[in-house]
């Protein structure tokens, strides 16, 4: 029953032809948040940022339920790399970097005094906008590599390694050659490299920064697959500048901008409704493309 | 209807006609030279030398000027200019190595590499005797210096480019001090520090310890330019994976900076091979060979050049540059090793 269910579904999306963003958004399964077993998501209360004196990001205060995808969007220089990197307490390494604000997971600060920083990143993965596999490792090295970096016990790596780059929809590209470097793969290969690495220590959280701005239109939508895959089992947030991809991937978008001062939030509200009825204006002439 | 293929051909090269008006210019400069030098006071091989860059550089620069203007007259002396700077840094190297090969090949010989002088002196017929005391007592400072300087220079530039902590700014000028140190002033402190207050004797550490002192700041140096060429995305990936820091840097950065921190290492046993100085300050340069390097006087090929020079008989003189030969042979071969490894750049 379940199958042919399926496969109804499946004739149903592919013979729409989306018009418009709005119908590329509600085009989408439809996914209810908060129903399964991966936590309780993430929040995020009054979050700012600063680089020295320069005050990069003002007040967020987001939710993220558990299971879903959330994009990020807005013009270059509104903070929202800066917002992801504070989830994942990355925005520190930054020189002169401050914030403030909470970030809860599973209801605990993550900026709590006593924290391990270190099981805070495990827990919240990252993908970087420019493919970074390990030059010094092979594929399978690289895949593995957060256990050997975070110093974590598996049973059964082989399996381990399978189910990863099956996840990150890379497994029948390079399963005769995972000895092979990193580096030999293509962009959009080493991309999906790169997410079947942050797979491998399970995090509950993934955050991508970007992941499709520096691949070609192909390799950018089998990570865009992948991502749809891995949201039953995680949280995502993802960045991108690509209003389709918005669209086509998240559940739900928020739109940053800065309007000179400190990047903010201007709005967020489930994905089709930001693309068909947004409700500030300039939210509406930024999916419209009429400025950013 | 099928298309002909066009010949594949290369209009921005030089055609045949530029390329015999070069070798024109050349032989002009050439005749010139060897008119000048016979027919006016200038005679010897410098004279030569000078005046044929002068010549030539005098030419192509007329030559160019009345065949294309002024600019390309600008454009050919330039160009002539930087071709003669860069022949006369080579001239000196090249002609040291020929002399190094011309007088120290007659003293190379099998016995050379087996014997060593305990049982003949510097004035003996080159059959007896041979410098394999030097050659050990070189490798036993050389191992003995890596062993102590190779984890301080690598610790040091790990310090610089990744803690990057308060005293980044003073010690990376200390370092960069260090490396101008002469190399007695190393010699000096260990012997007065070390030397004739506690130990009281020559001996290999002692050499060894000021050797120390001169390849840390190479080391330093070059492992701290080789670990800023890896891109921090690896430190933030490595991070981002639940790594600590050191752990990153362990098993990502300096696996990365691998054969960059090899080439290091090789640069700073280049730089102390032939270091003379401290050697003779410090080793008391035994004619036997001593694998202690703790206790007691150790050959070195510094040690033995300088002993048999000033024997000054004529076998001493050959041993002195068949020494020259194998030290140079030794660094050069360092040198290549590390070029070599120095290419096989970082795999992306």
């Amino acid at each position: 029953m379940t199958t042919s269910h399926e496969s109804e579904n499946q004739d149903m999306q592919t013979s729409v032809k989306p018009s418009s963003l709005a119908d590329v958004a509600a085009a989408k399964a439809p996914k209810t948040p908060g129903t399964s077993v991966l936590g309780t998501g993430l929040e995020t209360r009054g979050v700012h940022a600063w680089f020295g004196k320069h005050h990069a990001l003002s007040n967020i205060s987001l939710d993220f339920a558990a299971g879903t995808v959330t994009a990020l969007i807005g013009p270059s220089g509104c903070g929202k790399s800066t917002f992801i990197r504070t989830i994942n307490r990355m925005h520190e390494f930054i020189p002169g970097a401050a914030m403030a604000g909470e970030v809860l997971l599973d209801g605990k600060d993550v900026y709590a005094p006593g924290t391990d920083v270190t099981k805070i990143r495990l827990q919240i993965g990252m993908v970087f906008q420019k493919p970074n596999p390990f030059p010094s490792m092979t594929i399978g090295e690289n895949v593995l590599s957060g256990l050997k970096l975070a110093q974590l016990k598996v049973e059964n790596k082989d399996e381990l390694l399978e189910e990863c780059l099956e996840r990150a929809g890379l497994w029948n590209e390079v399963k005769d050659r995972l000895g092979a470097h990193g580096g030999s793969l293509s962009g959009g290969q080493q991309q999906r490299l790169c997410i079947a690495r942050a797979l491998a220590v399970r995090p509950q959280v993934l955050l991508m920064d970007e992941p499709c701005s520096a691949l070609d239109p192909g390799s950018t939508l089998r990570i865009e697959d992948t991502i749809r895959h891995l949201s039953d089992s995680m949280t995502i947030i993802i960045v991108t500048h690509n209003m389709q991809q918005a669209a086509r991937v998240s559940d739900y978008t928020a739109f940053f901008l800065s309007d000179g001062g400190p990047g903010q939030m201007i709005e967020v509200a489930p994905t089709s409704e930001i693309f068909s009825r947004p409700q500030d204006s300039r939210t509406e002439s930024y999916v419209t493309g009429r400025f950013g | 209807m099928t298309t002909a293929t066009p010949t594949p051909s290369k209009p921005w090269q030089a055609s045949n006609k530029d390329r015999a008006i070069d070798g024109a210019i050349f032989l002009a400069a050439l005749a010139s030279t060897y008119l000048l030098v016979n027919f006016t006071g200038l005679n010897g091989k410098l004279a030569y030398f000078l005046t044929f860059f002068i010549a030539y550089a005098i030419i192509t620069t007329a030559f160019k000027g009345i065949q294309r203007g002024n600019a390309a007259a600008k454009d050919a002396l330039v160009n002539s200019l930087v071709a003669i700077g860069a022949i006369v840094t080579v001239i000196p190297v090249a002609s040291i190595l020929l002399t190094v090969l011309q007088k120290g090949l007659p003293g190379i010989s099998f016995g050379l590499f087996t014997h060593d002088m305990s049982l003949a002196t510097p004035t003996d017929p080159l059959s007896n005797g041979g410098l394999l005391h030097a050659i050990t007592g070189t490798l036993t400072l050389m191992v003995l210096a890596l062993v102590m300087s190779v984890p301080i220079g690598i610790l040091t530039a790990l310090y610089l480019t990744e803690i990057k902590g308060r005293f980044t700014g003073p010690i990376r000028f200390l370092v960069q001090a260090m490396s101008g140190v002469p190399s007695i002033v190393a010699g000096l402190f260990i012997l007065s520090a070390i030397l004739y207050p506690i130990t009281k004797a020559y001996s290999g550490l002692m050499g060894a310890l000021s050797l120390t002192i001169l390849m840390i700041p190479t080391i330093a140096r070059t492992s701290e330019e080789v670990l800023n060429l890896i891109p921090n995305d690896l430190r933030e990936a490595g991070t981002a994976l639940g790594g600590t820091q050191w752990r990153t840097v362990a098993m990502i950065v300096v696996p990365a900076a691998r054969s960059g921190l090899v080439t290091a290492i090789i640069l700073g046993v280049a730089r102390i091979a032939g270091e003379t100085a401290p050697i003779l300050l410090l080793t008391g340069g035994g004619d036997k060979v001593n694998p202690n390097a703790f206790n007691g006087p150790i050959g070195s090929l510094p040690y033995y050049i300088w002993k048999s020079f000033n024997a000054g008989s004529p076998e001493a003189i050959t041993r002195a540059w068949a020494g020259l030969l194998v030290l140079v042979g030794l660094v050069l071969f360092l040198f290549t090793s590390a070029r070599f490894l120095g290419a096989r750049k970082v795999s992306k």
